[in-house]
């Protein structure tokens, strides 16, 4: 074998190895998704068993969505009413404000203040703010009720909004809007026309991930609902915490709930990467 | 930058919303906590009401062991998890650039644990973890091992609560190191090669170097969303057994909600932002020295 073959077959192997060393890792990341979703299908007694080979069920998807005590179907419109709401605010807001601040020539302590506020709520555990939205929203009257959770996420996930927001104007040039100010375009025309537009794909970006973590998010959604007005997350672990869990019916729910993320995985997972490595560049 | 002529009505009204969103729902709600911590609330007839305690909630803190626990497991948490999470991704990133083609599904791949509910990976880590049915135990039945009460011991419980953690943030940490190894300039690696330096050398004296930034950033902003850690000890561990798996987060929630003990649970949350703070400011000083 000559030098050069030897050196491409250590190659090869070197190759094989890494390849392998990512396989490992891909199967130890869908593991416990293919676990819980085959978990879901199951009677609570095959899954007790532990059968192997067993006869899938649509009985907890059955029980979870229309049984006469499950309130998951309540949970997920909620879910989605507050998901979506606070993220039209945040998005709205946050671009206006961002747009203003890098723009519009405000004076450094307001950027300042606005930066300060964005970090302090990076920092702060949710918990902590649980409790300090709690005791404002009971004295206005809105204890328990999905305005308050709206308000709560479009709080949280305002400051994200903002300077994601603003990384992504920055990298636009304003000769655009300069010839269309220079034009005699108006504010609002400004907005409409030019940049808005081009800002398409940072709002999509933004307002998917808004989107997510509003889903997702759990300790200011247990601390601010009740029975009602729970979210998805809420119900969930109502679950875990029944004296005797339905095992089967956790799974399944627990797999109607990551619909959002599969869907944002399958159609707009290029907006994604951007938005979550953006965040943590700056 | 700054072009845009705006009327200055226009411009006070783009910044008005999220100045009122920062005043009313931010500031106000913090500044009301801190008055609180100095507080003890209790019912009178449905309405709240505040005595002033002085300082007793903070130096109450000092006496309680579920707080303690509470900050030494979380630390101990934000340390092994963050510290695993950033090795791993950087050795997966490495892995995915080098080999190049193909890397594009991995990285989607790795995505998905990022986007789940972080109760949700709770409740599969849950059932995976189970005694009686758990995939965990029953891998470990077929070697003739177990069963193992992964969550129900003391010994194990933290270690299973950060397992999960490391299985649930390990992807965003290799998302921001790939992106961080894909922008690495080529040259430097290039002449690296003709010089004859091997691949230990390369890695030791030219990459970890240069990616020293990225990981410093990755590892700060894990260290931050891990030191948050709530939604899967709630449903994993409940912070048991004992007060083995509970974290800071969760402390804070059962003294101010469970409880009831606003101006207790209050006084912890502002110690808690303080620690923070003070990290933070530490850590990022330090870095700014070290880069100087």
């Amino acid at each position: 074998m000559s030098v050069s073959a030897r050196r491409f077959t250590s190659r090869r192997a070197v190759t094989i190895i890494l390849h392998g060393a990512l396989i490992a890792a891909a199967v130890l990341t869908l593991a416990p998704f293919l676990w819980i979703a085959l978990a879901s299908l199951k009677t609570q007694i095959a899954l007790l068993m532990g059968t192997v080979t067993f006869k899938p069920v649509a009985m907890n998807y059955a029980e979870v969505l229309f049984g006469n005590t499950s309130t998951f179907s309540r949970n997920f419109l909620n879910s989605v009413i507050v998901a979506s709401v606070s993220t039209v605010i945040a998005l709205s807001v946050g671009f206006l404000a961002g747009y203003s601040l890098l723009r519009m020539r405000w004076p450094r302590a307001v950027v300042n203040l606005f930066l300060l506020w964005a970090v302090v709520f990076n920092l702060v555990p949710p918990v902590t703010l649980a409790g300090a939205w709690y005791e404002v929203f009971r004295h206005v009257g809105l204890t328990n009720s999905l305005t308050a959770l709206i308000l709560a996420h479009t709080t949280l996930h305002l400051p994200m909004a903002l300077w994601l927001l603003s990384s992504f104007l920055r990298e636009i040039p304003n000769e655009l809007e300069e010839a269309a100010v220079v034009d005699g375009a108006g504010f609002v025309r400004l907005m409409r026309r030019i940049v808005v537009p081009i800002m398409m794909p940072g709002l999509v970006s933004t307002g998917i991930l808004i989107f997510i973590f509003s889903w997702n998010e759990f300790p200011v959604a247990l601390a601010l609902t009740n029975n009602q007005s729970a979210t998805v997350p809420v119900g969930i672990a109502k679950f875990a915490q029944e004296n005797e869990i339905k095992y089967t019916q956790m799974a399944a729910a627990s797999v109607l709930s990551a619909i959002p993320a599969l869907l944002v995985l399958i159609f707009c997972q290029r907006f994604i990467v951007k938005g979550l490595t953006a965040g943590a560049v700056k | 930058m700054a072009t845009v002529k705006a009327s200055g009505p226009v411009r006070l009204m783009t910044v008005l919303p999220a100045l009122l969103f920062l005043v009313l729902l931010s500031a106000l709600p913090l500044a009301n906590l801190l008055a609180l911590s100095f507080a003890k609330v209790s019912w009178v007839e449905g309405q709240a009401q505040w005595d002033w305690v002085g300082l007793s909630n903070y130096t109450a803190l000092a006496e309680d062991a579920l707080f303690k626990a509470g900050i030494l497991n979380t630390l101990i948490l934000v340390v092994v998890a963050t510290t695993l999470q950033v090795g791993i991704g950087l050795a997966l990133a490495l892995i995915c650039s080098r080999l190049g083609r193909g890397a594009k599904a991995y990285r989607t791949l790795f995505l998905l644990p990022i986007l789940i509910p972080g109760i949700i990976i709770g409740a599969i880590w849950k059932l995976m973890y189970n005694t009686q049915f758990g995939i965990i135990n029953q891998t470990l039945g077929l070697v003739g091992l177990g069963p193992v009460d992964w969550l129900g011991s003391s010994s194990l419980a933290l270690g299973s609560v950060i397992a999960v953690d490391v299985w649930h943030w390990t992807p965003f940490s290799f998302l921001l190191l790939l992106a961080a190894v894909e922008a690495l300039p080529r040259d430097v690696f290039e002449a690296a090669q003709i010089d004859g330096a091997g691949a230990w050398r390369t890695f030791r004296r030219i990459t970890l170097p240069l990616l020293w930034p990225a990981i410093f950033t990755t590892f700060v902003f894990r260290a931050i969303i891990a030191f948050k850690v709530f939604d899967e000890v709630y449903l994993l561990t409940g912070g048991g057994p004992g007060t083995s798996t509970q974290v800071i987060s969760f402390t804070i929630y059962q003294r101010f909600f469970v409880q009831d003990s606003a101006g207790y649970g209050a006084a912890m949350s502002v110690v808690v932002m303080f620690l923070v703070a003070l990290v933070i400011g530490v850590a990022m000083t330090r870095q700014k020295a070290r880069t100087q």
